[in-house]
């Protein structure tokens, strides 16, 4: 930590003020997508399909426009037939064909609440009497849900000309398994007949949403003219206007995309559901068009991530030193190719150091929702399967579950299981913190167990945009273009005041729509922060630069010799000895003589998001009678490299504990025999409540990144890759059974007690 | 389509507008009074982002119809802040970083207000408990039973003063 | 298009006849029918608002009982101090129906008309000997609850037909009854099995007598005789607990759905009988 010494003393970044939008958001006033309307404005609705696979023969819309106030009626055919063609700009690579498709369905319905028509009303009653008047004929075909049966060779094939890639000899029928992804290393089956122990087990899981409580919304307007203005709420600006310029065939240029509030997202907005309809209707209408999900929507046709089939075999020496491992994960993919087993294959095995393994993947389509990225998408998934067969490993062989994990743990130099060398890595660090923990070593009571789980996470930094403003007076706007998803604002603030030196209340951050900033990738990949925050304090020193550019004019010196120190110029020059320092306010008051406003901008494509790493710790008890589980104690530790303002990284590690609870204990979907989702409300898809959950610990270990001006590294999505297999570890400790499936919820834990009687 | 004229009270003041059929107070309030801070969530009644207060008592606005507040007293997150004064509530979520998208923030402090009113000293089991139909799903709720807790601890003291 | 009106009526007999009508649903705290309207599931032509009507809402004492006014909130009733100590189990029932947000709103005769067989309102009502004054087209009548629901949404109410009052028999001295239901969280979920037991004791601390409803383990909640019966006699020994628990698994008829198999909730049954009877019998001042 030497290289600190040289630097000024950090007097914003690590403190904890207010954020900047914070009042707007506790009196009602923060518009978020729903909250915004504009003239005219008529209501739009779509029509779903009731079935889970369907051929689409007709539909037929005559009776439906014939409703008073009707204003327009689109379905597929309203949409440029597009081809496949991979697009950049979402979290995840998507194919252009298969957006345009999951948007509005042309030939065939491909889940239950598939969309297949639209409307635009004077009303929302019209529109409701239009929807129920459009006459679909369909085709019910056969259906898949789960992604074993969909593998299976008579399976119902959702796409006739899906052949599987990634195999060694070319697939020559269509089948419904989209890509097969493989990592080898060394030699795995012959160190696994040499291993002295070995666990093996085969885990599932069930597709879960993100669970964000703003439904998407949008309100959209295409004028005569061509131009077209879109407010909706998204993690990003720029991708729903690439997406919609795409998907109805117009360019980026005649559409301005203004970012709404985002009341949460978690992955789940970083793709487009209604704004290209709520185009193309107002296209059709000539009015604005303003659509709002309902909760059974965003259940039904949005998120959620996969189910999942998983497969791990762990092969160690004795001493506890893992010699071998294989995984095999098949992921549901939802409607259209896509699931996050790629990232899962790649975060697998992240947190180890093994000579000799295979991973296999597989993303299968099933007649379920296309799937959508969920913080660390495909991490936490893998990571339930991977911990809890470590889980399994410790206990056979005798060891402390933190022990073995530190045995073998990725360190500085190690060539990580998805290739590059890992540097500047806090893992150790994180694991040490929960082993030398006071909740570690404290006891467990009756029905009580303790579980440990480790998550890795990427991160990821990639094309941003900030400018920075300084108004006359020396008070600054940063605009950016990442919206603000859980604090952001408060981050970006703080960086551009401790880079230029004045208090955080004096600087203002704005995100900017479309028109009024330039491109940044949305907000997703825990990357706000890390890369729009480098480009907020690069462009700060430029600003930084200018002013003492401006000062050395004023003061007839070298621009050696005027230093920027605590948000004022100050003269080095020996032979100047007069010079007062200038202060920013003072600079700016006589910008106009020195060279005009003071702004500068920055785009870049940052490098070096640092990995991270957490490891949990959670405590539950069970009612033996009942089954019912109830989280006691959580302790989370994280390299969060520099925790900008600490409080909102504590909120980040708490939110995806609480998340990764739900997931573990009670949210899944359920479908009938007819492939309809039976729970698509928040009553029966059961995320945790404020009294399921005990006060959520942190610790936040700060191992710098490099990379970053002040060390930051991603924060989101890492807490929620450990807590499944931290909380399916804590009940195998409990209750002296493994259960390899989630959800645990009441039934499965009292069944397993009643297999571990007999 | 006939519509019913409401005349209510909204935050203090005198507010009329036409319900249509099946509106809700939650519809009545965002479409047709412009206050949008009370949000949906679910619509049903399970997620609490539309929390209001009805004479006095805490209620989903989306569970009542929008005729049923004839004559009656509604209170709305818009109604909270007094005299440009942020309440202690809602400036203890904002020193605890008790939100981070904030779209369930109105509803939570609509019914943290409500509890602090029944309940000035509230266990933090009854907080969660009288909170459960408010989902968060940022938090984890953490930040946001300290922050009232704190609120709470401040209300008795001011009480007390 | 539909019309939907809404109307408020003040007398019991004005509210009868609005609800003769085809095409009338009640509202009372409203927070199922809002769901249903929403979602398309009740389409009715007039929604006939029964908070307004004489006598609904509010408690008082008579006869040494209690009459609750059918659309009183579960928030009123929680805060009724002499309500709360003589049937605090049929207070915890209403009281576990939803929220805070829906105990501001909803009612007993909600709960019991809405028809759900996993209401929580309803078990320790039926235990508790409750009965229910309905007002109808063609005068007032006096029925137990457990006659009220029929089937899943289904009721004994004749058109026009509705709940004005639930009455409460008088309480003596050493007495009390316990609700208690299982859900896969801690709030906000719909039972997948309930139970509600109510006792009185005799003066030497044995059960004088004993009542025991099931909820969301049949097509409507269940007053189980045998439950009771096995109960009385004793001061709640194993064997008394053990043939009440069986007694009530016996009674148990439920389906097996997205929040339950049939044996889960069989099973659950049983262990909440038993474990409410020991709180009523705790409450009641029994020593085991």
């Amino acid at each position: 930590m030497s290289e600190t010494l040289d630097k000024p003393a950090l007097n914003i970044v690590g403190t904890r003020p207010i954020r900047p939008d914070g009042a707007d958001k506790v009196t009602g006033r923060a518009a978020y997508g729903a909250d915004h309307s504009m003239p005219g404005q008529l209501v739009g609705k779509i029509l779903r399909s009731p079935h889970a696979h369907a051929r689409i023969v007709s539909i037929d819309t005559s009776k439906a426009r014939a409703v008073p106030g009707v204003k327009a009626i689109i379905t597929a055919s309203d949409f440029p037939d597009l081809a496949s063609e991979v697009l950049e700009g979402g979290e995840q690579a998507s194919n252009l064909r298969d957006l345009s498709l999951n948007v509005m369905a042309r030939d065939k319905a491909l889940y239950h609440g598939h969309a297949v028509a639209a409307v635009a009303a004077a009303s929302s009653e019209a529109a409701d009497e239009a929807l129920a008047r459009i006459k679909v004929t369909y085709e019910v075909l056969p259906h898949v849900l789960d992604v074993e049966p969909a593998m299976a060779a008579d399976a119902p094939l959702l796409h006739a000309h899906l052949f599987t890639e990634g195999l060694e000899a070319k697939a020559t029928a269509p089948s419904n398994i989209a890509k097969r992804h493989r990592n080898v290393r060394g030699d795995p089956e012959g160190a696994f007949a040499a291993a002295e122990v070995t666990v093996e087990g085969r885990y599932t899981t069930q597709a879960v949403h993100q669970g964000y409580i703003e439904p998407h919304a949008t309100v959209a307007a295409w004028a005569e003219d061509g131009r077209c203005e879109v407010w909706s709420s998204s993690q990003g600006q720029f991708m729903v206007r690439t997406y919609c310029a795409r998907i109805l065939g117009i360019e980026i240029s005649d559409i301005r995309v203004t970012p709404a509030e985002i009341g949460g997202g978690f992955g789940g907005k970083t793709t487009v559901y209604l704004e290209p309809v709520a185009l193309a209707l107002s296209r059709a209408s000539g009015h604005p068009v303003k659509i709002v999900m309902s909760r059974e929507d965003v259940f039904r046709a949005t998120g959620p991530t996969s189910g999942s089939v998983m497969h791990v075999k762990l092969g160690a020496s004795a001493d506890g030193t893992i010699t071998s491992a294989h995984v095999d994960l098949k992921f549901q993919a939802g409607a259209f190719p896509g699931s996050p087993v790629g990232a899962a294959c790649m975060t697998a095995l992240a947190c180890y150091d093994i000579a000799n393994f295979s991973i296999v993947g597989w993303d299968v389509v099933t007649n379920t929702p296309k799937v959508a990225a969920y913080r660390a998408p495909g991490a936490p998934i893998a990571a339930f399967a991977v911990e809890s067969a470590m889980d399994e490993l410790a206990r056979k062989l005798g060891m402390d579950p933190i022990a073995l994990r530190e045995k073998n743990a990725v360190r500085n130099g190690t060539k990580a299981a998805y290739g590059p060398t890992f540097q500047n890595i806090g893992y150790l660090e994180t694991l040490a913190a929960i082993r030398d923990s006071e909740h570690y070593k404290s006891p467990l009571g009756p029905n009580q167990g303790r579980g440990v789980a480790v998550g890795f996470w990427f991160n990821v930094g990639g094309e941003s945009t900030a400018a920075v403003n300084i108004g006359e007076d020396g008070s600054a706007v940063v605009v950016t273009g990442n919206p603000d998803i859980g604090g952001s604002r408060a981050s970006m603030a703080m960086m551009a005041a401790e880079t230029l030196g004045v208090p955080v209340d004096r600087v203002r951050p704005i995100i900017g729509d479309t028109a009024s900033i330039g491109y940044s990738m949305l907000t997703g990949g825990s990357r706000t922060t890390f890369a729009t925050g480098m480009a907020v304090v690069q462009a700060a020193e430029k600003v930084i630069l200018d002013l003492r550019q401006r000062t050395a004019k004023l003061w007839d010196v070298s621009l050696d010799h005027v230093v920027w120190r605590m948000g004022q110029a100050e003269c080095t020059d020996p032979a100047k000895p007069d010079k007062k320092p200038m202060t920013l306010a003072a600079l700016a008051a006589q910008s106009a003589r020195t060279g005009g406003p003071i702004s500068a901008q920055v785009s870049l494509n940052a490098q070096g998001a640092g990995p991270g790493f957490g490891v949990h710790l959670c405590d539950l008890e069970v009612d033996p009678e009942t089954g019912h589980v109830t989280v006691v104690r959580y302790t989370a530790a994280q390299d969060v490299g520099k925790a900008i303002h600490p409080a909102y990284v504590e909120g980040q590690i708490q939110g995806g504990v609480a998340q990764g609870v739900g997931w573990a204990l009670n949210e899944a979907y359920i479908f009938d025999r007819q492939g309809l989702m039976e729970n698509p409300g928040f009553l029966d898809y059961r995320m945790p409540v404020a009294s399921d959950l005990p006060m959520l610990d942190t610790i936040m270990v700060e191992v710098p990144n490099p990379a970053h001006p002040f060390g930051a590294k991603g924060v989101g999505e890492v807490p929620i890759v450990p807590p499944l297999a931290a909380v399916a570890n804590a009940l195998r400790g409990a209750i002296g059974v493994r259960i390899p499936h989630l959800p645990l919820s009441p039934p499965v834990v009292l069944e397993a007690l009643d297999s571990k009687a007999e | 389509m006939s519509k019913t004229h409401v005349t209510t009270t909204v935050n203090g003041d005198t507010a009329e507008f036409l319900a249509s059929p099946g509106m809700t107070l939650l519809d009545a309030l965002r479409d047709e009074l412009g206050l949008t801070g009370a949000k949906e969530g679910c619509g049903s009644g399970d997620c609490g982002a539309c929390s209001v207060m009805l004479d006095g008592r805490l209620v989903c606005s989306c569970l009542v119809l929008a005729p049923e507040v004839e004559g009656r007293r509604v209170e709305t997150i818009e109604g909270m802040a007094q005299g440009g004064q942020l309440h202690p509530l809602q400036q203890k979520f904002l020193e605890h970083a008790a939100l981070q998208c904030g779209f369930c923030t109105p509803g939570l402090l609509v019914a943290s207000k409500a509890l602090l009113d029944a309940n000035p000293d509230p266990t933090e089991t009854e907080a969660r408990y009288w909170l459960a139909g408010n989902l968060c799903r940022c938090t984890g709720y953490d930040k946001i039973i300290r922050a009232v807790m704190d609120a709470a601890a401040e209300l008795r003291q001011e009480r007390t003063a | 298009m539909s019309q939907l009106a809404y109307i408020a009526p003040s007398s019991p007999e004005e509210a009868a006849s609005a609800l003769a009508a085809s095409g009338a649903r009640p509202l009372s705290g409203g927070t199922d029918l809002l769901v249903q309207l929403r979602a398309g599931r009740a389409k009715p032509d007039v929604i006939v608002d029964l908070k307004k009507v004489a006598g609904a809402i509010g408690i008082r004492e008579a006869g040494g009982g209690f009459v609750i006014g059918a659309s009183t909130s579960g928030a009123v009733l929680g805060e009724h101090a002499g309500l709360v100590r003589a049937w605090p189990g049929v207070v915890e029932g209403a009281n576990l129906i939803g929220s805070t947000q829906v105990q501001g709103r909803a009612s007993l005769a909600g709960n019991l008309c809405n028809a759900s067989p996993a209401a929580d309102g309803v078990p320790a009502l039926i235990a508790a000997r409750a009965t229910c004054l309905i007002v109808g087209p063609n005068g007032r009548r006096e029925a137990p609850v457990e006659s009220i629901a029929v089937g899943p949404g289904k009721t004994s109410l004749a058109p026009g037909e509705f709940i004005l009052e639930f009455r409460l028999p008088p309480r003596p001295a050493r007495a009390s009854d316990a609700y208690l239901r299982l859900i896969p969280r801690t709030e906000m979920d719909i039972a997948v099995a309930g139970c509600g037991v109510n006792l009185v004791l005799d003066a030497a601390g044995a059960v004088a007598e004993a009542h025991v409803a099931i909820g969301a383990v049949a097509p409507t909640a269940l007053l189980v005789a045998e439950a009771g019966a096995a109960l009385v006699g004793g001061k709640l020994d194993e064997a008394s607990l053990d043939a009440m628990t069986a007694a009530v698994r016996a009674a148990c008829r439920p389906i097996s759905d997205k929040r339950g198999t049939a044996d889960y909730r069989t099973r659950i049954a049983g262990v909440l009988a038993r474990r409410a009877a020991l709180i009523a019998f705790e409450r009641a001042g029994g020593m085991r």
